[in-house]
């Protein structure tokens, strides 16, 4: 197993929002988490990357059978951990490629390969660009400074491609865009499925899943699992809401 | 009270011990103009605690210490000039030499636009009127590559003061780029007290860069004043990183409608540096514009002034002014005063201005660390960003990345891959 979620227990502050999460994902699998507003679904994806607004009061979360809660964001993205951000922050006067060597040096430096000179660089930096249709042009931009929501969703799965995690966690990143950009996002994702990567997708909507297919669904309700099932379950809730779910929750 | 008096009195003695010195420098009118600034300082003297210009920066540390001003000979080797290709009819020489050889041109702006009057360094400047540069741009003509004045104090020894001073005077839809550099040895206290003039005719272009890498114990005041004609376009990019106690001033005039001027500036300061930049952007006439944003990364105790003020005025329609000061605490003693100042007397006007301090964004941290950079790095990294969101504006491309260069050494970061490959 991949990641094993054991009765994971979370709150910001005084309010308890994880409530005994259970979940596990084995590798090449790809899980959706639906849930509406005020679930828990941004909950788990920041205690899963190591945001520390939220504290962790109970349960445990294994990555390839060792504790990862007890690691710092930078050790878990280096272990292979990969957040794709709701809202992606803008960083004027770091060009994304100076942005992106660093942290990809800094990842091989920790699983003791040599960091990669600028040609090395380059050119897995144009392989990606080709695979995921990015244009040049983005990379040379400032990170994320004036970009479109399209695009700044479409430089996070770019990272993605270029740091190669194996486990990704999509934080809403349907949120906010346009069919047409939905599409390319998804197809990005969709490149980078692959039998050693795992990719949990968290998402209100289930449009995003017309696209990016998942092996599992499960949806979140005040801070639980509360159903877990097939990619029709998505389909389930889009029919039907959330509300039939309640007395589960209750 | 009466120690700043005879503080005041060792420029003035000096003055008189340095006339005749003086004197033999241009032409019996400069001279004139030299004893009445000197005059007028004498009864100017330094500013005070409770004037309101300055009531962040003390001035005593300054009038504290004795300084003596150089010979010609001294400040002479302390000008240099780069000067590239000249199209016909440009002239960039000393100061000296052009009140000799071109005072048709220079005597109807020399003195007449920084106001010596009202202030007492512009005075002080004034009166030992020497050293400096000339530069003219006739109408039309279009300098593809800087001009870089170079000001070094570079004389062994402490306790002197010069008084460097440029004049720059553009012809109608001329284009000309400056690159004015300080610097002095480290461990040297001394003093320059600058002024630079820039008159733009209508439709000039002048993009102004300012590097000032003074030594460590230096002091270092200068006055720029800048007359915008007619759609005249003027951009100053400002960085200061060197000097133990530094005032900027910066006082652009639009004379005419259409007239656009952009203010940047970049404040690095540590240890017990104070920074003070003053900007003042008169907005006489409509339709003219001005951007501006200073940046400050202060560390340490440093302590920093920030001072904008915007003055619209009635007749000024049209106006749209932009103003924002940044500042980035690195440390609990750094401190900084940050007054945006908009006085607007017309109605039909978009001003606007922002002041912010603090640190580093918690979550600009967590969305590097999440991608494998470590905490430590991650600082470096992002206020090094903060930095060169100003740097990167700079359009000399060898100031630039040297300037760059020197960031990334200074934060421990790796240089940036160049050549074409770099995407």
């Amino acid at each position: 197993m991949m990641l094993e979620i054991n009765n994971l227990h979370a709150r910001v502050e005084d309010k308890e929002i994880l409530r005994g999460v259970n979940l596990s994902v084995k590798a090449g699998e790809v899980h959706a988490i639906m849930g509406e507003n005020g679930s828990g679904k941004s909950t788990l994806a920041g205690v899963l990357a190591g945001r520390d607004a939220y504290e962790v009061t109970q349960g445990e979360v294994l990555f390839d059978g060792k504790g990862l809660l007890e690691l710092d964001p930078e050790e878990r993205a280096r272990e292979g951990i990969f957040l794709a951000f709701q809202y992606p922050v803008e960083i004027p006067g770091v060009s994304n490629t100076y942005f992106l060597k660093a942290a990809v040096n800094a990842v091989r430096q920790h699983r003791g390969l040599p960091e990669y000179d600028a040609r090395e660089f380059l050119k897995l930096v144009k392989e990606k660009t080709k695979l995921l249709h990015i244009s040049d042009e983005l990379l040379k931009r400032p990170v994320n400074e004036g970009f479109s929501g399209g695009e700044k969703k479409r430089n996070e799965i770019f990272q993605m491609a270029v740091l190669d995690p194996r486990l990704a966690i999509l934080d809403e990143t349907d949120s906010g865009l346009d069919i047409d950009a939905l599409k390319a996002v998804a197809d990005g994702v969709n490149a980078l499925r692959s039998k050693d990567r795992a990719i949990i997708v968290i998402t209100h909507y289930q449009r995003l899943l017309n696209y990016i297919v998942p092996d599992q669904v499960h949806v979140l309700m005040r801070g639980r699992i509360v159903k877990s099932g097939g990619k029709e379950l998505a389909l389930e809730l889009e029919e039907k809401g959330y509300k039939w779910l309640e007395e589960t929750a209750a | 009270m009466t120690e700043v008096m005879e503080r005041q009195n060792t420029y003035l003695a000096d003055f008189e011990r340095m006339e005749r010195e003086l004197a033999a420098s241009g032409t019996p009118a400069v001279h004139r103009l030299r004893k009445a600034a000197a005059a007028r300082f004498a009864e100017l003297g330094f500013p005070g605690p409770r004037d309101e210009e300055w009531r962040f920066t003390p001035v005593a540390p300054l009038t504290r210490t004795p300084f003596e001003a150089v010979s010609a000979e001294q400040a002479s080797k302390s000008c240099s000039l780069r000067i590239p290709p000249l199209p016909n009819g440009v002239i960039v020489c000393g100061l000296s030499e052009a009140i000799k050889k071109h005072a048709s041109l220079a005597e109807p702006h020399l003195a007449r636009h920084a106001d010596w009057n009202k202030h007492p360094f512009i005075a002080l400047n004034t009166a030992f009127l020497r050293d400096g540069i000339f530069v003219y741009v006739p109408r039309g003509a279009v300098l593809e590559e800087p001009i870089f004045l170079d000001f070094s104090a570079n004389r062994d020894g402490e306790g002197f003061v010069w008084h460097p001073r440029c004049l720059v005077i553009l012809g109608e839809n001329s284009q000309v780029t400056l690159v004015e550099q300080y610097g002095g040895l480290s461990g040297s206290t001394y003093f320059t007290n600058a002024v630079t003039e820039i008159v733009a005719s209508a439709g000039a272009h002048v993009d102004h860069y300012k590097l000032q890498r003074e030594g460590d114990r230096a002091f270092h005041l200068a006055v720029m004043q800048v007359q915008l004609g007619r759609d005249a376009k003027f951009s100053s990019h400002a960085i200061t990183q060197g000097g133990q106690w530094v005032r900027n001033e910066i006082n652009a005039v639009f004379e005419g409608e259409g007239g656009e001027c952009t203010l940047n500036g970049l404040y690095q300061a540590r240890g017990e540096q104070l920074v003070d930049n003053h900007t003042f952007i008169d907005h006489a006439y409509p339709h003219c514009a001005s951007h501006e944003l200073y940046k400050g990364i202060l560390d340490g105790k440093a302590r920093g002034v920030f001072n904008g003020k915007i003055y619209v005025r009635q007749d000024a329609q049209k106006t749209d002014a932009k103003q924002t000061n940044q500042t980035l605490l690195l440390s609990d003693d750094a401190t900084i005063n940050t007054k945006p100042q908009l006085e607007i007397y017309a109605d039909d006007v978009k001003c606007t201005h922002g002041a912010t301090v603090g640190q580093l964004d918690a979550e600009s941290i967590f969305y590097l660390r999440s991608r494998g950079i470590g905490q430590a790095e991650a600082r470096s990294l992002l206020t090094y960003a903060f930095a060169n969101d100003i740097i990167s504006r700079i359009k000399v491309e060898s100031v630039r990345e040297e300037l760059e260069r020197s960031l990334l050494e200074t934060h421990h970061l790796p240089a940036v891959d160049s050549g074409k490959e770099d995407v």
